[in-house]
C-alpha cells in the first residue's frame, strides 16, 4: 500500500516504477527533450565531445529555433546553421525559424501530454503542467545526458497546493492569477518544489499555460494544473496523473478570484506585484504582447477587445509577437490581427522576440516598457536602465492607447 | 589566496550574464568578458582564477542558460558560496563542476577581503585566522561529486546521482 500521493509523486511514481515520495530520487525514461537555438550548439558539443554519441531515440528530440529568430548577426545564422545541419544528421524533429516558441510548439505538435516527461533546455518549461506534463528546465549539459541516454535524474519534489476558487471579475485574466500567485509564494517560495494548482474545470488550455509558466517564478521545478474542464475534452488523462486525497503538502494556498484586480509585477523582480490602479499615469514608451506566457490567440483577442476601433498613443510603440505560426494564420483567419494594425501595432515574427533583450524591440536607457512576457529582471529586455512591468495583454493593450499604464476600464 | 566577491540576495542569470551577450550572440570565445556586466562591471576584468563568490539567498534565479555559470568557470572563479540556491542553476553549476556551497556563515566576509579557501576539504581561513567550516554537498551528490561533476560521473559509469549499479530501472 502506498501512501496518499501528489500529483508529481503519482507521476515520477508512475514513470520510475515504483512509489517514490518528496526527497526520493527517481530516473525516469524522458518523453520529450526539447532544444532551443541559444544553446543547441553546447548541447551538440556535450554530445559529441563529452559523449561522443548521438540522441539514442532522435525522434523524442525536438529543436526549435526561436529565441532569436530570425537570425540577427552572422553569429547568430551560423548557430542556426549548425543546429539544421545537426537535425539533417541525426533525425531529431527541427521546427525552423518562424513556427514559433518552444513550448507553444510542443504543445500544438501534441508533445507534451498528461503524465509525460519533458525537459526543455528553457526554464519555462514548467508551461507543459498545464496539460499535467511534468516539464522542467535544464541546461546543456543536463538535456545533452538526457538526449544521449533517454533518461533524467530528478529529486522528486515537494508540493505546494495552490487552490483557486470563485469566478475572475471581467477585466482580469489568468495572468493576474499567476501574477497573484507569485506574490504570495515570492521568488523563492517554491525552490525545488512542484506547484500544483486546483482549478476545477475553469480556465482554457492556453491559459492554464499561463498559470504553469510562471510558476518557475517561484523557484519551481515544475508546476503542474490538476487536469479539468477542456482539457477532459482534449486529452486522454490516466487515473495515475491526479493526486491522492490526503496527499502530504508543505504548504496550501487558497485565491479568491472573485475579489482579484489587474496585477503588474514592477521593476526588477516578478514578486514584485502591485495593483495596476495604483501604478496608473507611468509613462510607457513600449508595450510588448507576446511570448510563451502571453502569445496565443487569445491573448490577441484580449488585446483586441481593448484596441478595437482605438489608436495606440502616438509616443508609444505596441508589439505584437504571435506565440507561433498557428497564432499567426488564426489570428489573421478571424480578423484580430486586422484590428491590431489598425490600431497601431506592428508585428514581429512568431518566436521570442525582444523578452531576453537580443532583437527584435530591444529598450534604451531609460525607457518603460509594458509587456505580457515573464521576466523584468535589470537589463532583461536591453539596456540595464531600461524598465519593465509585466502585466496581462489587456492591461498592456489600454496601456498602449493611453501611453501610460491604465487599465482597459480607464478607456 | 582568493578575493572575496561579495554580492546581495537574488542574483539572477540575466545578472551573472546578460542574455543578448550569449555565446551565440558575441562568439564563443569571448562571452565570458560580458560576466556581471550589467550588474557589476568591474568583476570581469579584475576576477583572477580562484576567487570566490560569495552570494545570499536564491543564487542563480531564472534562466536556464548554462553559458552563465560557464562564463564564470571560463574566469576560473574558485566556488561560489551563497545561502541559497535557485534549482536549475544549482544543477548547472553540479554539471559544469563549480564548487557550490550552501552556507549563511560567510555573510561576515567583506567584499575585496583576502582568503585561503580550500573547496576539498570546505573550508575558508580569513586573514585573522579565523576558520569557517563549510557544510559538505548534500548526501546523494558526494559520490558523483567525487569525480569533479555530474558530468565525469556520469561518463565514467553511465548512471545518475542515487542510482544504483544494479537498480533495476537501467
Amino acid at each position: 500500500m502506498t501512501s496518499p500521493q501528489t500529483m508529481a509523486e503519482k507521476i515520477l511514481s508512475q514513470k520510475g516504477n515504483k512509489p517514490v515520495y518528496a526527497g526520493d530520487l527517481v530516473v525516469v525514461e524522458v518523453d520529450e527533450v526539447m532544444i532551443v537555438d541559444s544553446i543547441a550548439e553546447s548541447v551538440f558539443q556535450v554530445l559529441e565531445k563529452e559523449l561522443e554519441t548521438t540522441p539514442k531515440y532522435p525522434e523524442r528530440v525536438s529543436i526549435v529555433i526561436d529565441h532569436v529568430a530570425p537570425a540577427s548577426s552572422v553569429n547568430v545564422a551560423k548557430s542556426h546553421q549548425i543546429a539544421r545541419a545537426y537535425a539533417a544528421k541525426t533525425g531529431v524533429k527541427f521546427f525552423d525559424v518562424g513556427r514559433g516558441i518552444c513550448h507553444q510548439v510542443l504543445m500544438e505538435e501534441g508533445l507534451a501530454f498528461p503524465g509525460a516527461i519533458v525537459l526543455g533546455s528553457d526554464s519555462h518549461s514548467t508551461t507543459y503542467g498545464a496539460v499535467a506534463a511534468f516539464g522542467t528546465g535544464m541546461g546543456a549539459t543536463d538535456i545533452a545526458i538526457a538526449a544521449a541516454s533517454g533518461k533524467t535524474w530528478l529529486r522528486v519534489p515537494e508540493s505546494v497546493k495552490v487552490t483557486l476558487k470563485g469566478e475572475l471579475p471581467a477585466g482580469t485574466s489568468a495572468k493576474d492569477v499567476a501574477l497573484e500567485m507569485i506574490r504570495i509564494l515570492t521568488a523563492d517560495g517554491a525552490t525545488y518544489m512542484s506547484v500544483e494548482i486546483h482549478a476545477g474545470d475553469r480556465f482554457t488550455r492556453g491559459e492554464r499555460m499561463t498559470l504553469a509558466n510562471l510558476c518557475v517564478e517561484a523557484g519551481a521545478k515544475v508546476g503542474l494544473v490538476v487536469p479539468g474542464g477542456e482539457i477532459l475534452e482534449q486529452y486522454a488523462v490516466p487515473d495515475w496523473v491526479y493526486p491522492d486525497a490526503g496527499a502530504k503538502y508543505v504548504r496550501e494556498v487558497s485565491i479568491n478570484l472573485s475579489s482579484l484586480t489587474p496585477r503588474m509585477s514592477i521593476p526588477s523582480y516578478v514578486d514584485n506585484v502591485e495593483e495596476v490602479s495604483s501604478l496608473r499615469g507611468i509613462r510607457v514608451d513600449q508595450v510588448f504582447i507576446g511570448t510563451c506566457t502571453n502569445g496565443r490567440l487569445e491573448d490577441l483577442h484580449a488585446a483586441a477587445a481593448v484596441l478595437r476601433g482605438r489608436k495606440v498613443a502616438a509616443h508609444t510603440r505596441l508589439l505584437i509577437i504571435p506565440a507561433s505560426s498557428q497564432v499567426l494564420e488564426d489570428a489573421m483567419k478571424d480578423g484580430t490581427l486586422l484590428e491590431l494594425i489598425q490600431a497601431g501595432g506592428t508585428l514581429g515574427t512568431p518566436g521570442c522576440g525582444p523578452c531576453m533583450g537580443r532583437h527584435q524591440g530591444v529598450l534604451a536607457p531609460g525607457e518603460v516598457c509594458v509587456s505580457t512576457s515573464n521576466r523584468n529582471f535589470i537589463g532583461r529586455m536591453g539596456d540595464k536602465d531600461a524598465q519593465i512591468y509585466l502585466s496581462s495583454p489587456a492591461v498592456a493593450a489600454a496601456t498602449a492607447v493611453m501611453g501610460h499604464i491604465a487599465l482597459p476600464s480607464d478607456l | 589566496m582568493a578575493r572575496v566577491w561579495k554580492f546581495g540576495n537574488s542574483i539572477n542569470t540575466d545578472d551573472i550574464l546578460p542574455g543578448k551577450y550569449a555565446p551565440f550572440m558575441v562568439g564563443e570565445d569571448i562571452f565570458h568578458r560580458y560576466a556581471f556586466a550589467h550588474f557589476r562591471p568591474d568583476f570581469a576584468p579584475n576576477v583572477k582564477p580562484g576567487d570566490l563568490l560569495i552570494g545570499g539567498k536564491n543564487w542563480g534565479l531564472g534562466s536556464s542558460r548554462e553559458y552563465a555559470p560557464m562564463a564564470l568557470k571560463r574566469l576560473q572563479i574558485g566556488g561560489i558560496i551563497a545561502v541559497s540556491y535557485a534549482r536549475i542553476h544549482y544543477r548547472n553549476l553540479l554539471n559544469l563542476g563549480i564548487p557550490a556551497f550552501e552556507s549563511a556563515a560567510v555573510s561576515a566576509l567583506e567584499d575585496g577581503e583576502e582568503v585561503q579557501f580550500d573547496r576539498n576539504a570546505g573550508t575558508i581561513v580569513r586573514s585573522s585566522g579565523e576558520l569557517i567550516r563549510l557544510p559538505p554537498p548534500p548526501e546523494f551528490l558526494r559520490e558523483a561529486l567525487e569525480h569533479g561533476s555530474i558530468l565525469e560521473f556520469y561518463k565514467k559509469y553511465q548512471r545518475f546521482p542515487g542510482e544504483r549499479e544494479s537498480d533495476p530501472s537501467e
